[in-house]
């Protein structure tokens, strides 16, 4: 913890300085401690907004971990239907979010929920993705002996390929929350609703039409926070998951 | 020969794969009620599909597997190479898996849980997990599962390979004096000629692919073996005939040495455990 800390303060330190020696205007670069200062004024527009945004982002996340992990059984009940629905799984993962989302936003007239379903589009691959891979790649030997015990397919599922998912699973869940706050930004982004249920993209936007600055690089340390917030939460989720067995989360003796 | 009645008899067995692999071919084999039987063959030449027959984990190309009584056939122990333990689960519930599946409560299950750990000399490390284990406990722990059904007929696919000498020794003497105390049947697969001797009352020698037998010995011995077996004269001079059976097996794969047969003796030296 000691190193990226020390390494952010200097860069900052850098930073800071530059703005000042240089005479930086603020609405070309404006230094750390102007950004802080804004975010502590500006902190009764920009938390609410914030609020909104972790709102899309947990709800598309959510949804992205339920039906990801329900699709991906489904897909390994049967050869298939993996090969006959994965290549559409595939398609809305490479289809590119900001070409789609003005369609999605017409469509879907509540906007919260064009949100959702974009922000969810993004995050619901890898878990979709990792969790398949999980599924299909149990110790050979261990099916085997549950078929030698008669075990049904549900037995098979409940005590084996899911555990044996489980760790894919979480991998894919930290992959999916920084996509599912990327897909809800660039989603407000498209969809640009203002007023008191507008998240930190359109203070974004704003701020940039305002030419305030300070106020945009106060908005995206926001995000970025937020983002770096999710990955921790999703790092300890994992550990706790696994933290007994699984050799990711084994912290090395000596 | 076997050491009584059959208990499971391998007719004509074939076994061959969609890529044109040919496993076995017309392997005949009887297996007696309560022997430690030896299956012993260089690597390859399908002692492990010959395992997966009998335990119904595959079907033969061509031939019959004939259990004398079907209710055997469901009563099987497996240990793979592998300890194949799920890592997810404490010792104590991994060998419960069996029973669990057979759908028997956690209280009806404890004591047979209790009691395989103790047959394997685990007690103590019921709520452990297999990374806390070492290589020869977690293999413990594969036995214990295998035994905790009270299994008729346990079959080993190279269990001790991977485990250093010290280990493995002292597994080979505990299997031994547990199928003696049980009165278990046991096929167990090897490609080591000092284990196949020290373990089986019956080695049988398989060709390279395609599988068949290529000879069959009994080994006369202490019944359980002993450690003091391995440096017994009758020790080595079955491990130097078995040796020139396999040899021969190896280098004439199509001449089959039927039982009591005098091997050829090699001209090389011996084969390596």
């Amino acid at each position: 913890m000691v190193a990226p800390a020390l390494i952010g303060v200097l860069a900052l330190g850098v930073w800071e300085g530059i703005v000042r020696v240089e005479q930086i205007p603020p609405y070309i670069l404006p230094g750390p401690l102007l950004i802080a200062r804004t975010l502590i004024t500006d902190w009764s527009t920009l938390f609410p907004s914030l609020l909104v945004t972790l709102a899309i982002t947990e709800a598309a996340f959510f949804v992205s971990a339920v039906l990801g992990l329900l699709l991906a059984v489904l897909f390994t009940q049967s050869a298939w239907i993996e090969r006959a629905f994965f290549p559409y799984a595939v398609i809305l993962q490479v289809t590119p979010l900001v070409a789609i989302a003005p369609l999605i936003i017409l469509w879907v007239k509540w906007v919260p929920l064009a949100l959702l379903v974009c922000a969810w589009l993004v995050a619901f691959f890898p878990v979709l993705s990792n969790t398949v891979l999980g599924l299909t790649s149990t110790d050979r030997n261990l099916v085997d002996l549950f078929r030698l015990y008669s075990a049904t397919r549900w037995q098979a599922l409940r005590y084996l390929r899911l555990p044996a998912a489980l760790p894919f699973f979480l991998g894919g869940l930290r992959i999916s929350g920084g996509l599912a706050l990327i897909g809800a930004v660039v989603a407000e982004f498209v969809a640009g609703t203002g007023g008191a249920q507008s998240g930190l993209a359109f203070r974004i936007l704003e701020a940039g039409y305002q030419l305030q600055i300070p106020r945009m690089f106060a908005a995206v340390f926001l995000i970025s926070a937020a983002g770096v917030l999710l990955f921790i939460l999703l790092q300890g989720l994992s550990r706790v998951a696994l933290g007994l067995w699984h050799e990711s989360e084994i912290e090395t003796e000596g | 020969m076997t050491a009584g009645p059959s208990i499971v008899a391998l007719r004509e067995v074939s076994k061959s794969y969609p890529s044109g692999t040919i496993a076995l071919n017309r392997l005949s084999l009887d297996v007696g009620a309560g022997e430690l039987l030896s299956l012993l063959g260089p690597s390859g030449c399908g002692k492990s599909t010959l395992l997966r027959l009998i335990a119904g984990l595959a079907e033969p190309s061509a031939g019959r597997i004939e259990w004398m009584d079907p209710a055997a056939s469901h009563r099987l122990g497996f240990v793979f190479q592998e300890p194949t333990l799920m890592p997810w689960a404490r010792v104590a519930d991994n060998i419960r898996l069996p029973l669990m599946l057979a759908g028997m409560s956690r209280a009806e299950s404890d004591a047979r849980v209790n009691e395989a750990i103790a047959h394997v000399g685990l007690e103590g490390f019921a709520r452990a997990y297999p990374r806390e284990l070492s290589g020869g406990m977690r293999m413990r722990v594969s036995i214990a599962r295998a035994l905790v059904t009270r299994p008729l007929v346990l079959l080993m696919d190279e269990p001790f390979a991977a485990l250093d000498e010290i280990t493995r020794f002292r597994l080979e003497s505990d299997l031994a004096e547990l199928q003696h105390r049980r009165g278990l049947t046991v096929i167990f697969v090897t490609h080591s000629i000092f284990e196949s001797v020290y373990l089986g009352s019956r080695v049988v020698v398989l060709s390279p692919r395609p599988g068949r037998v290529a000879a069959s010995r009994r080994i006369e011995g202490p019944t359980p073996r002993q450690e003091a077996f391995r440096t017994s004269a009758a020790y080595l001079e079955a491990c130097r005939e078995v040796s020139a059976l396999l040899i021969s097996a190896t280098e004439h794969p199509l001449t089959l040495q039927g039982e009591g047969n005098d091997p050829p003796l090699p001209s090389r030296g011996r084969g390596s455990g």
